[in-house]
């Protein structure tokens, strides 16, 4: 099923805020994920883990490390749902 | 001479209550914790015994952000909460973290987390299995909780010996703190493991209570009609550190941990040995340890679970241990309230014990109304009652499958 840009970006938020607490304000596009957010890697696969379920793709642990910015996720899945 | 070790906070999280003094106070009013489980996993599964003394959910969301429940496991959760209440009861004192240990202990560990990631694997596929679910379902998972919070460096340790852990977990912050590898110890030991799966474990080796109909009447340990132990969960935490440190910072101090015995029944894998010959050992340590003898034993929290053949061995192992002076110690057997915790089970009933001391009072043994005539203890019934003025000593008895036994001895301040 495809997601919006926007869809995709606050189901996103929602995941990360579930997992770090933080904000959801705060996931915005440009961040990155470890230098802006904090978030380590073990919480990164349980994000991607909570992303595929949510949005129904697939992010082979290949892509994973590729994702640096919010915005690189959001694309990614928005291009794997299509 | 070495220096006394002391107890200078505590904490818990029980069925009974959310904290130390209220689980405390619930034991002396006689209050049970167990309950019919309104889980719906309850009925699904058919259980021949739906009911535990089980942590008031509300609790864990009180106590802790989303984002720290969210990461632990359910026995983590409980031994971090308690373990705070313990810090801030002691004064939240500052600590170089080189010299702060944690001396931690669960039976089970994070079955929780083990049995839904099992059950996500098997119904969903491998990729859905959480990346934190190895770090959540360690045994060591919840003294590692501890250790991050308050930074301890000194040494974070778990102790497994099922239901005599955290009573293991006591002696083994005594002997870190006497060989002066830490200032201060965290010690005690958490479990929670009321899940379907253990209910039916447990009850295919017929050692619960089968008293569906009335569960707050199940756990009823030296009772003539005992039939079994009724499952609980919680945490109980100590901070234990030696009295010139103590008295240096101006803490207040509950009681000493004046000693602890170990041994193991090698007899058989859950029956303890009928004649109590390593339980007895175990106390007769705690006592020399304490530098008391028999006769300063004035208070006995019990082991005493529940079960037929359970409660008796320890019954002998006392008289053993005890000699003459047995008649003079008064037994509290308080898992009749909490159920019984397991890995909890030696720090909720330490915690139990520090505060008979200084209240002095020890609490009843709950539904028990017909001793056992193979019980020659003073048993607690109906009421608590006072312990004598003056200094004597108090144990605190731990026994686990696996032929463990710990006792901790407590002296009064």
């Amino acid at each position: 099923m495809a997601h919006t840009q926007e869809e995709v970006l606050a189901g996103l938020a929602e995941i990360i805020n579930e997992e770090t607490g933080l904000s959801a304000d705060a996931v915005e596009g440009s961040k990155s994920f470890t230098d802006d957010l904090d978030i380590d890697s073990i919480s990164m696969m349980t994000i991607v883990v909570n992303a595929e379920k949510k949005f129904g793709v697939t992010i082979p642990d290949d892509d994973v490390k590729d994702l640096v910015t919010v915005q690189d996720a959001v694309d990614y899945i928005v291009k794997a749902s299509a | 001479m070495t220096s006394r070790i002391v107890v200078t906070g505590v904490g818990a999280v029980t069925p009974l209550g959310a904290t130390a003094a209220d689980s405390w106070q619930a034991a002396l009013k006689g209050t049970s914790g167990a309950r019919t489980l309104q889980n719906d996993w309850a009925e699904k599964y058919s259980l021949p015994v739906d009911f535990a003394a089980t942590v008031d959910p509300a609790i864990v969301g009180e106590k802790l952000t989303r984002v720290e429940a969210k990461r632990l496991d359910p026995a983590s959760q409980l031994a971090l909460i308690s373990a705070r209440e313990a810090v801030e009861d002691a004064g939240s004192p500052e600590v170089e973290p080189e010299r702060l240990a944690v001396s931690w202990a669960t039976g089970i560990g994070g079955v929780w987390t083990l049995l839904n990631g099992w059950d996500t694997l098997r119904e969903e596929g491998p990729r859905r299995v959480m990346p934190l679910t190895v770090p959540m379902l360690m045994p060591n998972g919840p003294a590692a909780a501890i250790g991050m919070a308050f930074g301890a460096r000194a040494g974070v340790q778990t102790l497994v010996s099922a239901c005599a852990s955290s009573t293991e977990s006591i002696g083994q912050a005594y002997d870190l703190l006497t060989r002066g590898q830490a200032d201060m110890v965290i010690a005690g030991g958490a479990e929670s493991a009321v899940h379907p799966f253990t209910l039916a474990a447990f009850s295919s080796m017929k050692a619960l209570s089968r008293r569906t109909d009335s569960p707050e009447t199940a756990s009823r340990p030296y009772d003539v009609h005992r039939d079994g132990f009724v499952m609980g969960e919680g945490a109980g935490s100590l901070v234990l550190e030696r009295e010139e440190h103590a008295k240096a910072r101006g803490a207040r101090i509950y009681a000493e941990l004046a000693g602890w015995g170990l041994s193991n029944d090698a007899y058989h894998i859950t029956a303890g040995e009928p004649e109590g010959r390593g339980s007895a050992r175990a106390m007769s340590q705690a006592i020399d340890s304490a530098g008391a003898t028999p006769a300063d034993v004035r208070h006995i929290n019990a082991h005493a679970t529940s079960t037929p053949v359970g409660d008796v061995p320890e019954s002998v192992a006392i008289n053993n241990a005890l000699g003459g002076s047995a008649a003079d110690a008064v037994v509290s057997a308080t898992k009749s309230q909490t159920g019984h915790l397991l890995g909890g089970a030696g720090a909720v009933e330490a915690i139990f014990t520090v505060l008979a001391l200084r209240d002095r009072k020890a609490p009843p043994t709950i539904n028990t109304t017909t001793v056992d005539e193979q019980i020659e203890l003073d048993v607690v019934l109906g009421q608590a009652r006072d312990l004598p003025d003056g200094e004597f000593v108090a144990l605190s008895n731990s026994f686990g499958f696996g032929g463990h036994n710990a006792v901790a001895a407590f002296r009064t301040v």
